[in-house]
């Protein structure tokens, strides 16, 4: 038996400080949305249907200083065409922060496939595929569905919950532990890891760099055990994965089980979160999605498409002019699929939430060649977590004067969402 | 009328399959197929809705429908 000696030394690589490019830290209130917007505004997180809907009417591409120099397309005809368009933007960075990454991490990127570009990024993701089909995730169903009753059966005797940290939370954080074979006595730091990852951009390229490696640091230790004690999950697959011939570079084997750790959890929290949350102030809806069940897999569209939690960026890899405005290299791009998803020039009723909308060609889960490759996985959840809630716990609204947050970032959902039962 | 999957344009979101999982099928990676019943793209009678509303719901556009206005307007 040969040893596997690509993980004896630790796959995270420091970045070398004189390729990083930094950009100053602007975290100050945003004075104009077209000109001077942060995703990380606090205004933003609450109000970002209506700030996108007033940059489509007079923008479109919504520009700011900070981070370096960003944009932010509002219409779906843009954030489609951007999607589409690998020649001029590439995958290499996907969250915004205050640095650039170095060029050369193109085309693999530090999290493939989704940090990665053709054509390496077809083969990285193919590997992937298999595992994530709808029919693959359909073995999943029964164990979620136990999972969430049993977070339900902790709200006994209790009339007010937290569906945000008590509920939502949970099941992706299960789910994606129980995928790559992790210890579930570990979920309470992927929170963490997944805050780091997501919500941190505005700290430190060195507390950044610090977080990922304790990150990695964990990822190395999984790999490790996977290693000594293989077995039937996603983890041991990676680590026996080859590509053109060979076992993956620790690099990517790591970084790929980095993404699908954060990919899976804060975005399918966000989307169970931002359903109930609408379910609970709309008690029509609430009720005849009681009633109807038939109808909740409708419904659950719906809610993807109004609600939809991911916003993804790209950097532009050449010069180019884009809805009227133009783009230089290295500039950050944007691409938020929800604001698409309320265009009205592309949907009726943008606006509005209808749970029997019957055409719904939402991009909640992108569009083009880096389709979230867990959007099957994330639907078997989110219609598992509303099933398992509204059939045990038919009656509930939003708790009155109680607090209620939305995330910043590029991931929206609820993070706080106190719930009254009954 | 008849369908076809754009195997250039499907990414598989699965709309298709999770609409009309008789209709349309998926392969071992998640990208939409025929089925049985459409094999050679031919769409049973009386299914044209269900194929019509798999096209209108796929966010790619990559399910497409030939319409043949005869048999349609039965």
């Amino acid at each position: 038996m040969t040893v596997d000696d690509r993980f004896t030394d630790s796959p995270f690589q420091k970045a070398d400080p004189a390729e990083l490019t930094r950009f100053e830290v602007m975290d100050g209130p945003v004075s104009d949305w077209a000109t001077d917007f942060s995703h990380m505004d606090e205004q933003y997180a609450e109000n970002a249907h209506e700030i996108w809907d007033d940059l489509r009417g007079r923008c479109p591409i919504a520009h700011t200083e900070r981070f370096g120099g960003a944009w932010l397309p509002t219409r779906y005809e843009d954030v489609q065409a951007i999607a589409y368009d690998t020649e001029h933007f590439t995958s290499r960075a996907i969250i915004v922060g205050n640095y650039r990454p170095p060029l050369d991490l193109a085309p693999v990127g530090g999290v493939p496939p989704i940090s990665s570009d053709p054509p390496f990024h077809h083969d990285a993701r193919k590997l992937l595929l298999p595992a994530f089909t709808k029919a693959n995730v359909a073995k999943q169903e029964v164990t979620t569905r136990e999972f969430c009753h049993s977070l339900i059966n902790a709200f006994e005797g209790r009339d007010l919950v937290d569906a945000a940290t008590e509920y939502a939370m949970h099941i992706p954080i299960r789910v994606i532990a129980d995928m790559l074979g992790f210890p579930t006595e570990d979920t309470p730091r992927f929170k963490v890891f997944v805050e780091n990852a997501l919500e941190g951009i505005n700290r430190s390229p060195e507390e950044r760099e610090a977080s990922t490696e304790v990150l990695f640091t964990y990822l190395l230790e999984q790999v490790r055990d996977h290693i000594d004690n293989p077995r039937d999950d996603l983890t041991t697959y990676l680590i026996n994965a080859e590509l053109y011939g060979q076992k993956l570079a620790p690099q990517h084997v790591v970084g790929t089980m980095a993404l699908l750790l954060i990919a899976g959890i804060d975005t399918t929290w966000s989307a169970i979160g931002a359903s109930l949350w609408h379910l609970a102030k709309n008690p029509e809806d609430r009720k005849r999605l009681v009633e109807e069940p038939a109808l909740r897999a409708t419904a659950v569209e719906e809610f993807l498409r109004a609600y939809a939690p991911v916003t993804m960026a790209r950097l532009v890899k050449e010069d180019v002019e884009l809805g009227g405005v133009e783009m230089k290299k290295e500039d950050w791009v944007l691409l938020p699929f929800p604001a698409a998803n309320r265009d009205p020039e592309k949907f009726e009723r943008a606006d509005e939430v209808v749970i029997d909308r019957e055409v719904n060609r939402h991009a909640a889960f992108g569009l083009g060649i880096h389709r979230c490759a867990g959007s099957h996985l994330a639907r078997m959840e989110l219609r598992v977590a509303l099933d398992v809630w509204l059939d045990r716990i038919p009656e509930f609204s939003l708790a009155e004067g109680a607090p209620m947050r939305w995330s910043t970032g590029q991931i929206r959902g609820p993070r706080m969402l106190p719930i009254t039962i009954g | 009328m008849k369908v076809q999957i754009d195997a250039q344009l499907c990414q598989g979101h699965g709309r298709c399959y999770d609409l009309a999982p008789d209709l349309f099928g998926e392969d071992d990676e998640g990208y939409a197929t025929l089925t049985a019943l459409t094999a050679d793209g031919i769409v049973p009678e009386g299914r044209e809705g269900d194929i019509r509303l798999a096209a209108a719901n796929c966010p790619e556009s990559a399910v497409l429908v030939l319409e043949e206005a005869l048999n349609d307007r039965r």
